[in-house]
C-alpha cells in the first residue's frame, strides 16, 4: 500500500534483518527446546542465545528475562503476579498506579481492585501527563504491594522519570513495574540504572514481529504465575517457546540498541519539524504530552473543535495513516482518559491527533503532511459548525 | 473514476450493495454512522450499529478491498430523531423515525460527509429505484418503487428531492430479497444469514411503550376514555400507548366491542366507539414534500400508503398552500394515524408525501392558485 505512514507508535514493519534471522526457525530449525534430541538442543540453544542477547540489551542476567506473547501479557503477568505474591508474602493489599497507563495496566489494576479486593491509588499527573517520584512516594503505604508507572506514553509520548520513581519505591521496599512497550527501541533499557523490579516490552513497536514480548523480572521479587504448567520460563510462564518470534524479538532489540542514536536523531528531527509545523500553521492547536521529555518519534496534538475520527478518515483517504492516540475504530468519540487526566477539556480532547515517525520517514513525508493538514482542519471545523446551524434553523 | 460512498450497516443488504458497486467499477468508500442508542446497564449501543455490526461491516469492506470508516452522529441523531420521536408522542402523534432519519441523517448529514470525501454519489442498501431523466422531457429524477414490491422502501425515501436523487444510488432496487441473499452467498460475504436491520433501532429492546415510560414519563398522562358523544367510559394510561383501530388492550369490559377511533391530545382523551364508527375517508397531510420539486396543479388521481406496510389505496390528492395536501380516498380506511406519513404513488412512481395531521379536511380543496 502506498502513502505516508505516520503511525509507528501503533506498529512498525519488521526489519529485513530481523526477518532473515527468524526464517530458519519456521522451517529447518523447527525443534521444540524441551526435546531430548538434537533438534531440540538446537532450538534450546537459539532460545537461550536470544535470552542472552536481550539480557545484554537490558543489562541483566539472562535468568531475569522471560518471554511472553507480547507487551500486554508481560504487563498482566508482572502486575498481577507481583500483587498476588506480595499479598501472599506480606499481606500487602494496595496498588499504586497512574491515570495515564496503557489499557493493559489499567484493566489489570481494575480487575485486581474489583475482583481481588486490592485498594488502588491513581496518582495524579501534571498537565504534560508526567508523574513525579515525590507524588508516587507520597502514595506509598506500608501495605503497598506494587507500584506501576509507564515509561514512555503511547498516546502523548511523555517520558516518566522511572529511575527516580524506582529509587523512591525501592527505599520503601515496594517493587516498581514499568510498561516500556512504547519506549523499547527508543529509550535506554538498562534495568540496573532504571532500578525497576520488572519491565514489560514487546517487539513490534521496534521493527520486530507481533505476538512476542518479554518481561524483565528482578529475581529478588516473588511473582505468582498466572499461566501455569511448571517447566517453561522458570515455571513463571507456561507454553512451548515460540522460537522464531523470540529470535526476532532479540534481533530487533539488539539492532535498536546498536543503532539507537542514529535512528533517534533522524526521528527527533522529523518529529520537531512536525510539531513546529502543526503549531505554526493550525490555529487552536496545542502539543499534548511533555515538550522535552518525550519519545523521539512521537508528536501528538489536540485540535480544538475537531472530530479526531473524521480527521483520520480524511487523512487516510489523502494517503496519510495517522492515529488519534487511542486506537478507536468504532466512531464513538469519547475523549481519551489520558488527555482528560492532563486537564484538557473534551472540546480539545476530542480532537486528538498522533503523528509518529519511523526509520523510513522522510522530510518529503513531513512536507506533504504539513501541506495537507491546515486546509483539512479548517474544512472540518467549517463542516462541524454546519449541523448545528441546521439544528438551530430547524430546517 | 466515479467515487461512491456506500452507507454500510454490516447487514446483508448494504454489504451486497457495496459488492455490486465494486463490481460495477466505482471507487467505493464504506461509511457507517454511529447513532445514538438507549443506554442500559450493560451497553449503550444503537441496535443498528453495535460493535458486532461495525466489525462485520469492516470485514466486508476489507473483503471487498474498499476503505471503511465509522463516523459519529450520536448527538445529531438524538436531537433530530430520538427527541422528535418523544415530542411526537407527547403531541399525540405516532411518528415514523426511519423516514425522519432518511430526511435528516442519511440524506443530509451523511450526504454532506460523502460530498466532503469527494464522492459523486451516496448509495444505500434500500430497495427502491432512481430513474435518471433522459432527453428534454422536462421530468426530473424520479423515485420508483423497488422491483420487489414486498421489500419496497420508497415510503421511507419519499422525503428525497431532486438534489438528493441526483446523487443517490440504490444498487438493490431491481433485485428481490432472495436474489440478494443468493448474491451474498455467491460473493461469499459473511453476512448472508444476518437478521434484518431494526426499525426502532435506538430502543434497547424494541418496546417503545417501555421506552416512553422511562425516558418521557410526562408523555404518559392518564386521561378519560370517552365515546364520541362525550360519555366517559373509563381511564387510559397515556395516549401514546394506543393506536387508531386498536381493539384489544384498551382495558374496557363492554358487551359491544370497542375500538380506538381517535387520540384527542387537546383533551388528553381516548375516543372509542363501535366498529360502525371506525374509519375515515379523508385526511390532510402537512410538511408535504414533492419529489419533483413542485406540487402538481389541480387534483391528481393516485394511490396512497398511510403506513410503511399498508396496501396502497386509491385516492384523489389536492395540493394545498403551505406544503399541505388534502387526500380523499375512494373508500373508508380504518387506521389513518396522525404522525405517520401519507405517501403518494402513480403506479411505481413515488410522487412524495407528507405527515398525516389532525387538521380538519377543508371544504374547498381545488384552489391551489391562491397560495
Amino acid at each position: 500500500m502506498s502513502g505516508i505512514y505516520l503511525d509507528y507508535a501503533a506498529t512498525t514493519p519488521v526489519d529485513p534483518r530481523v526477518l532473515a534471522a527468524m526464517l530458519p526457525y519456521f522451517t529447518t530449525e523447527f525443534g521444540n527446546p524441551s526435546s531430548v534430541h538434537r533438534h531440540g538442543q538446537r532450538a534450546d540453544h537459539a532460545l537461550e542465545t536470544a535470552r542472552a542477547t536481550l539480557a545484554s540489551v537490558l543489562g541483566c542476567a539472562p535468568r531475569d528475562v522471560l518471554f511472553t506473547s507480547g507487551g500486554s501479557e508481560s504487563d498482566n503477568l508482572a502486575l498481577r503476579g507481583l500483587a498476588l505474591a506480595a499479598r501472599e508474602g506480606r499481606g500487602a493489599n494496595h496498588i499504586v498506579s497512574t491515570p495515564v497507563e496503557h489499557e493493559a495496566i489499567r484493566a489489570t489494576c481494575h480487575q485486581l481492585r474489583d475482583h481481588f479486593g486490592f485498594e488502588l491509588t491513581e496518582v495524579a499527573v501534571d498537565a504534560h501527563g508526567q508523574v513525579s517520584a515525590a507524588a508516587i512516594a507520597a502514595a506509598l503505604r506500608p501495605d503497598t504491594a506494587v507500584a506501576t508507572v509507564i515509561y514512555g506514553n503511547n498516546e502523548i509520548g511523555t517520558i516518566n522519570p522511572i529511575a527516580e520513581i524506582a529509587a523512591a519505591t525501592r527505599a520503601r521496599g515496594v517493587p516498581l513495574h514499568t510498561d516500556a512497550v512504547q519506549a523499547a527501541g527508543q529509550l535506554p533499557l538498562a534495568v540496573g540504572e532504571l532500578g525497576v523490579a520488572s519491565l514489560a516490552l514487546g517487539a513490534h513497536k521496534a521493527y520486530g514481529p507481533k505476538g512476542i514480548g518479554a518481561l524483565y523480572l528482578d529475581s529478588g521479587f516473588g511473582l505468582l504465575p498466572t499461566q501455569t504448567l511448571g517447566s517453561h520460563e522458570r515455571g513463571l510462564r507456561a507454553g512451548t517457546p515460540n522460537i522464531p518470534l523470540i529470535v526476532g524479538l532479540a534481533e530487533a532489540l539488539r539492532i535498536a540498541a546498536a543503532e539507537r542514536d542514529e535512528h533517534n536523531a533522524h526521528q527527533r528531527r522529523l518529529r520537531d519539524r512536525l510539531i513546529a509545523g502543526v503549531l505554526d500553521t493550525i490555529p487552536d492547536s496545542r502539543l499534548t504530552g511533555h515538550p522535552v521529555d518525550r519519545l523521539p518519534n512521537h508528536a501528538s496534538f489536540a485540535l480544538r473543535g475537531i472530530d479526531g475520527n473524521a480527521l483520520l478518515m480524511h487523512l487516510d483517504l489523502a494517503g496519510v495513516a495517522a492515529s488519534s492516540g487511542s486506537a478507536c475504530k468504532t466512531g464513538d468519540p469519547r475523549p481519551s482518559d489520558v488527555l482528560l487526566a492532563c486537564g484538557l477539556s473534551p472540546e480539545w480532547a476530542l480532537g486528538s491527533l498522533r503523528l509518529t515517525v519511523g526509520r523510513a520517514t522522510t522530510d518529503a513525508d513531513v512536507d506533504a503532511v504539513l501541506a495537507l493538514l491546515p486546509a483539512l482542519v479548517a474544512r472540518l471545523r467549517e463542516r462541524a459548525r454546519q449541523p448545528e446551524r441546521r439544528l438551530a434553523s430547524g430546517s | 473514476m466515479t467515487r461512491v460512498v456506500i452507507a454500510m450497516s454490516g447487514g446483508v443488504d448494504s454489504s451486497v450493495a457495496a459488492a455490486l458497486l465494486v463490481r460495477q467499477g466505482y471507487d467505493v468508500i464504506g461509511l457507517m454512522l454511529r447513532l445514538w442508542g438507549e443506554p442500559t446497564a450493560d451497553q449503550r449501543f444503537n441496535r443498528c450499529c453495535t460493535p458486532d455490526a461495525l466489525a462485520q461491516a469492516r470485514r466486508v469492506a476489507a473483503q471487498l478491498g474498499i476503505p471503511f470508516y465509522a463516523l459519529d452522529a450520536q448527538d445529531l441523531f438524538k436531537a433530530r430523531i430520538v427527541d422528535f420521536f418523544i415530542e411526537s408522542y407527547a403531541a399525540g402523534l405516532t411518528p415514523n423515525p426511519c423516514l425522519e432519519c432518511n430526511r435528516h441523517i442519511r440524506w443530509t448529514y451523511l450526504l454532506d460527509q460523502a460530498r466532503d470525501l469527494g464522492a459523486d454519489y451516496l448509495a444505500t442498501g434500500h430497495y427502491a429505484r432512481v430513474e435518471t431523466p433522459d432527453g428534454p422531457s422536462g421530468r426530473g429524477y424520479r423515485l420508483l418503487k423497488a422491483v420487489d414490491t414486498h421489500k419496497d422502501q420508497s415510503y421511507v425515501l419519499s422525503v428525497l428531492g431532486q438534489t438528493q436523487l441526483r446523487q443517490a444510488l440504490f444498487p438493490l432496487g431491481h433485485l428481490s430479497k432472495p436474489e440478494v441473499r443468493t448474491l451474498a452467498r455467491e460473493l461469499e460475504l459473511p453476512v448472508a444469514d444476518r437478521p434484518e436491520s431494526q426499525d426502532l433501532c435506538f430502543l434497547a429492546d424494541g418496546d417503545y411503550r417501555r421506552f416512553l415510560r422511562e425516558h418521557a414519563p410526562t408523555v404518559l398522562k392518564p386521561g378519560p376514555i370517552m365515546r364520541r358523544d362525550g360519555t366517559i367510559v373509563g381511564e387510559h394510561q397515556g395516549l401514546a400507548l394506543y393506536t387508531v383501530g386498536q381493539r384489544k388492550g384498551i382495558g374496557l369490559s363492554t358487551r359491544e366491542p370497542l375500538y380506538v377511533l381517535e387520540l384527542r391530545p387537546v383533551d388528553n382523551a381516548l375516543v372509542v366507539g363501535g366498529v360502525d364508527e371506525l374509519g375515515c375517508d379523508r385526511l390532510v397531510a402537512q410538511r408535504v414534500h414533492w419529489v419533483a420539486g413542485e406540487p402538481p396543479v389541480g387534483p391528481i388521481r393516485v394511490e396512497v400508503k398511510i403506513r410503511y406496510k399498508a396496501a396502497p389505496q386509491p385516492a384523489i390528492v389536492n395540493a394545498l398552500p403551505a406544503d399541505r395536501a388534502a387526500v380523499l380516498f375512494d373508500g373508508r380506511l380504518r387506521d389513518i394515524t396522525a404522525g405517520q406519513a401519507a405517501v403518494f404513488y402513480a403506479g411505481d412512481d413515488c410522487l412524495g408525501g407528507g405527515i398525516i395531521s389532525r387538521e380538519p379536511y377543508p371544504t374547498k380543496t381545488t384552489a391551489t392558485s391562491d397560495s
